[in-house]
């Protein structure tokens, strides 16, 4: 068997391929021998042949166009045919150098591109952190927990323990659905309100734990959020921006414990562990 | 006191790559502020040009005392960078550089083409590489480094692209005027030789000037041997 050497690289096209082998001749590409590279290329494209590799399409267009040039080469100059009738027809060798010189160009701008993209590999920038110069401060406890919520309330609630006095008996006049609207009112309206401008109005302890049920409801439906700014500072009750139209219609609105009587809505569905908590809490010093 | 030794501790200490407009910003800012001296104040109206010079002069300075780092401008924004040469430590103390992967062979050289010609049609590029450039195309645009930025007044109206800010800023370059060798690429005239080509097979003339390509040591043969008497 003959000796079977392949060096094969990976061309671009057919104008890598020109390239190459006109480097390989070592010659400046205006002064390659035209009809010399037209034979090597098809002999390339042999090899290609050969080892079963698809040959692209541009690499047939670049053969069909050497063989033009070397079939032109072999005439005369007076019997070569003007392709286009007149003098502006091209000369396809000038055509074809042209070509490679332009690739050739922007083949070395890729090379340039390609140091300068490794050169910004390894710069580093300086990009130092922000300087903090102010003092430490515990990180903002922006969400309230359940038990924050029943402290609150239970001071408000303080205000009802000390009037021992007799007085009417009335009917509770609020619902929990009732202040829920009442809230959600007041939330449009200003925006925020303070944990204690909720229960400002309240006259009973059964008008508190209403209003209370109330914003529980409304934290576990995902309608609002209660923040405190600032470690000590008064919870502030706002609207959930965020999932504000999540509110599934399917959703019962207010479950309401049947205690607190006139209940609009069948309270089918258990409630939830807030309010669980807070009626528990409720009935049993309930004064009524 | 200078200028430029203002700017250098505003980009010392800056979080993110200035731009002139942004320095500008905190000049006249600094101005605003109650305590601020004569020549604060008088820095307010500092005109971009003067910004741009004082820079360019501060780099220049850096360059020369052959620190290392330096200052540079990416994509019109200024900041402190590091040697090349210095990475091998640098990477070891910041650990590599989250970036994707390096662009392949007919990437960059279709990016190239892309940056010295744009706006460029995707046929114009497929003319000078010789094949079909819709894979690496797409990969460029996808990174972000090409995108279109208009069509072309012909048949058809093809969109023609263009390189992003990203692309300068993958390369390192302050514009576009700062590509090597930006002016001999962007513009390859090509005029027919005014002799026509020898019949000769394979020997064309001499390119004209545009053409041209600057000679990696030509072999010189017959000069070396110098008439020895």
């Amino acid at each position: 068997m003959a000796e079977y050497k392949v060096k094969f690289e990976v061309f671009e096209g057919p104008l890598d391929l020109l390239l190459y082998l006109i480097k390989k001749e070592e010659v400046d590409i205006y002064e390659v021998n035209l009809t010399k590279l037209a034979t090597q290329f098809i002999e390339y494209i042999e090899t290609m042949r050969l080892l079963d590799l698809e040959i692209a399409g541009e690499f047939l267009v670049m053969a069909s166009t050497l063989m033009y040039i070397k079939s032109r080469e072999l005439l005369p100059v007076e019997q070569q045919v003007q392709v286009e009738g007149d003098d502006e027809g091209e000369d396809p060798r000038w055509e074809l150098i042209r070509q490679l010189v332009e690739y050739k160009k922007f083949k070395d701008a890729a090379s340039k591109l390609q140091s300068l993209e490794i050169a910004r590999e390894n710069t580093f920038p300086r990009l130092p952190i922000k300087p903090d110069f102010e003092a430490e401060r515990p990180a903002a406890k922006p969400e309230v927990s359940i038990f924050d919520l029943l402290n609150a309330v239970n001071t408000v609630l303080q205000r009802f323990t000390k009037r021992d006095d007799p007085r009417d008996i009335f009917e509770d006049k609020w619902t929990v659905s009732e202040k829920i609207e009442l809230v959600m009112k007041a939330l449009t309206e200003r925006g925020r309100v303070t944990f204690s401008e909720l229960f400002a109005q309240a006259a009973s302890r059964s008008e508190v734990v209403c209003t209370f049920l109330a914003l529980l409801e409304l934290i576990r439906l995902k309608q609002l959020v209660c923040i405190q700014p600032e470690p000590f500072a008064e919870i502030e009750v706002t609207r959930n921006v965020g999932q504000a139209s999540s509110l599934s219609p399917s959703e019962p609105v207010a479950t309401e414990p049947s205690e607190l009587g006139s209940n609009p809505v069948a309270p089918e569905s258990a409630p939830t562990q807030e309010t669980a908590a807070a009626s528990t809490q409720e009935t049993g010093e309930n004064p009524a | 006191m200078d200028l430029k030794f203002i700017l250098e501790s505003i980009l010392f200490s800056a979080q993110k790559p200035l731009s002139v407009k942004e320095i500008r910003d905190v000049l006249a800012n600094a101005a605003e502020q109650d305590d601020a001296d004569a020549t604060v104040k008088a820095l307010k109206k500092t005109k971009e040009d003067d910004v741009t010079a004082a820079l360019e002069q501060l780099a220049a300075e850096h360059e020369a005392a052959q620190r290392s780092y330096r200052l540079v401008c990416v994509a019109g924004s200024w900041q402190f960078v590091t040697q090349p040469e210095f990475a091998p430590w640098l990477k070891a103390l910041v650990g590599v550089k989250a970036r994707p992967p390096r662009l392949s062979q007919p990437a960059l050289e279709t990016l190239a083409i892309i940056a010295y010609r744009q706006p460029i049609t995707r046929a114009e590029v497929e003319q000078i590489r010789g094949v079909n450039v819709d894979g690496t195309m797409q990969t460029l645009t996808e990174r972000g480094l090409v995108e279109s930025v208009g069509r072309a007044e012909v048949v058809g109206r093809p969109m023609t692209y263009g390189t992003t800010a990203l692309f300068l800023d993958y390369f390192g370059l302050r514009g576009l005027e700062d590509l090597p060798a930006a002016d001999e690429l962007r513009k390859i005239v090509v005029e027919k030789p005014p002799a026509p080509l020898t019949a000769d097979p394979g020997l064309a003339t001499a390119p004209p000037e545009q053409l041209a390509l600057q000679n990696e040591e030509k072999t010189s043969t017959p000069d070396q041997q110098e008439p020895t008497r």
